[in-house]
């Protein structure tokens, strides 16, 4: 099978910088003092949010084909999904480095302690293995569809991170509810069409 | 014909008497000012004057390097104002801090409605230097300017039956936008209420401001009078108030009200006791880049922790 050149050398490379641009972003602002006067939190906030646009347009990924019937993302989905894990260990980096000064069994410590931790390692933990196994040799390894199962680990990555984004707020925020709601409808058009699938055998 | 009234000239623009009548002071307290660089942390290039040296701090003030000024009025919980942290900053502009009255009421020898600044007359205005802790995890170094709340409840004479005070911020959605219902019809249930046990008013501590860094304001730092209680969560120091009322039972505060699981009355600074949500052991200074430890009672135990001998601190949080 031979890859299209312009998806190779033009298309991936600009979604790669485009999905690299708020690290840089967020890079250039820390060191020219464009934060607020709470930097840590800001970075942690941020890299925090952009893991979960990126969980929920990987999520958005299926969705949008069956719909449409085409969908562009799809070439893009792996690159998109390892952005969303590289944006959660700068999120968790930060809890770890200068929330808790690299005092590991604090950090443990503290998962099971607080509903709103515990979300927040689920998350990731859950996302390591998606992002271990994201190459082409893991695919082959483990069979398509043993692969395939693994992966679907990433509807409670974004389940548990928009829940660890709503609890981390003392008031209810439009922005945490509209998370909220973007992944109950991506989650909820799996649990759609696998009802219908199952369904339609006994109605033929 | 273009008349200017009086509200476009922003009260901050106005030296307020108290720096014209201390200029001396204030002239000596700007020679020591000190340049906060914290590598990577360079925040709009803070430079402001510490109100004091350290040979000239009282016994309650501590030493700590203050946080600058452009943080201490720019980084706040204000939710009258909204709740992110930058806009009180931005919004708080509407707010008029004159004239201004505060009722008094409840268990107290003369009930009434007092002008501010005839409730202020008397008092001497000070400088104290105080860590802030809020709730959230992050915390300042905020020169306070200001008097002691013992003065003021002195002076206001509650009845002996007098066990604790009520104090309500201003409700008003034309001064303050944040009261107004949000996108989803939702906000804190307004007024803003904290209380003190009587003791605890009447601690040395315990301070009305007027003001940070030696002067009034700015708004959004709750003028033109707010509580500070160094030992307590920053979401003890209500501001704007309006109303003080001394009464016999405890008052239900506004965050034990919207979520009694997670903040009760006392909300004394404690790293052993965390908050549900997340850990209370240590917190962000502002300006620096690495967390440091919490202290029991915000590091005020000498002067605190007397009051709150025999009781578990687990449950009365």
């Amino acid at each position: 099978m031979r890859r299209e050149p312009v998806l190779k050398w033009v298309a991936k490379p600009v979604v790669f910088l485009l999905c690299l641009f708020p690290a840089l972003r967020l890079t250039y602002d820390f060191f020219t003092g464009g934060l607020s006067f709470n930097p840590i939190d800001d970075l942690t906030d941020i890299s925090g949010r952009w893991t979960l646009r990126f969980l929920l347009i990987t999520l958005a990924v299926t969705p949008l084909r069956r719909v449409t019937g085409f969908s562009p993302l799809t070439r893009f989905r792996r690159m998109i999904g390892l952005f969303a894990f590289f944006y959660a260990m700068i999120h968790l980096a930060m809890h770890v480095v200068f929330g808790f000064v690299f005092d590991i069994g604090a950090v443990l410590r503290d998962i099971p302690q607080r509903p709103f931790i515990t979300a927040g390692f689920v998350a990731w933990i859950t996302m390591l293995p998606l992002a271990l196994t994201s190459t082409r040799r893991w695919i082959s390894r483990l069979g398509g569809r043993r692969w395939q199962r693994l992966h679907r680990l990433v509807y409670v990555s974004a389940a548990a991170g928009v829940i660890h984004y709503f609890w981390n707020y003392k008031v209810t925020e439009p922005g945490p509810v509209l998370y909220i709601g973007l992944a109950a409808l991506l989650l909820g058009f799996r649990l759609v069409t696998r009802m219908r699938a199952r369904s339609r055998p006994a109605a033929a | 014909m273009l008349i200017k009234k009086p509200d476009d000239v922003r009260s901050s623009e106005i030296t307020p008497e108290s720096v014209y009548r201390n200029r001396r002071e204030f002239l000596r307290a700007a020679g020591f000012a000190s340049v906060v660089s914290a590598a990577g942390l360079g925040a709009s290039g803070c430079a402001e004057a510490e109100v004091r040296a350290a040979s000239q701090l009282g016994p309650y003030d501590t030493d700590e390097e203050q946080t600058p000024y452009e943080a201490v009025t720019g980084y706040n919980n204000f939710y009258e104002f909204g709740t992110n942290k930058d806009e009180p900053a931005r919004y708080a502009h509407t707010l008029r801090p004159r004239p201004w009255t505060v009722q008094v009421d409840g268990l107290v020898r003369d009930p009434k409605t007092w002008d501010l600044d005839d409730l202020l007359a008397g008092f001497t205005m000070e400088d104290r230097v105080y860590r802030m802790r809020c709730v959230e995890g992050w915390s300042m170094v905020i020169p306070w300017y200001g008097f002691a709340m013992a003065d003021l409840v002195n002076k206001l004479e509650p009845l002996p039956s007098a066990r604790y005070v009520r104090m309500e911020t201003l409700v008003d959605e034309e001064q303050m936008p944040g009261q107004r219902r949000g996108f989803f019809g939702y906000t804190l249930d307004w007024p803003y209420v904290e209380g003190l046990r009587m003791d605890e008013a009447r601690n040395p501590l315990t301070f009305m401001a007027l003001g940070v860094y030696g002067r009034e304001g700015p708004n959004q730092n709750g003028a033109p009078i707010r509580l500070v209680v160094p030992w307590k969560y920053g979401f003890k120091g209500v501001k704007s108030i309006v109303r003080i009322s001394f009464v016999g039972d405890e008052p239900l505060n506004t965050w034990q009200q919207e979520n009694s699981r997670e903040y009760g009355f006392y909300a004394n600074v404690n790293p052993d006791v965390d908050h549900p949500r997340w850990s209370q052991a240590r917190e962000e200074r502002i300006g620096e880049l690495f967390s440091r430890d919490t202290l029991m009672f915000n590091g005020y135990a000498e002067h605190v922790a007397h009051m709150y001998e025999g009781m578990d601190l687990r449950q009365f949080y």
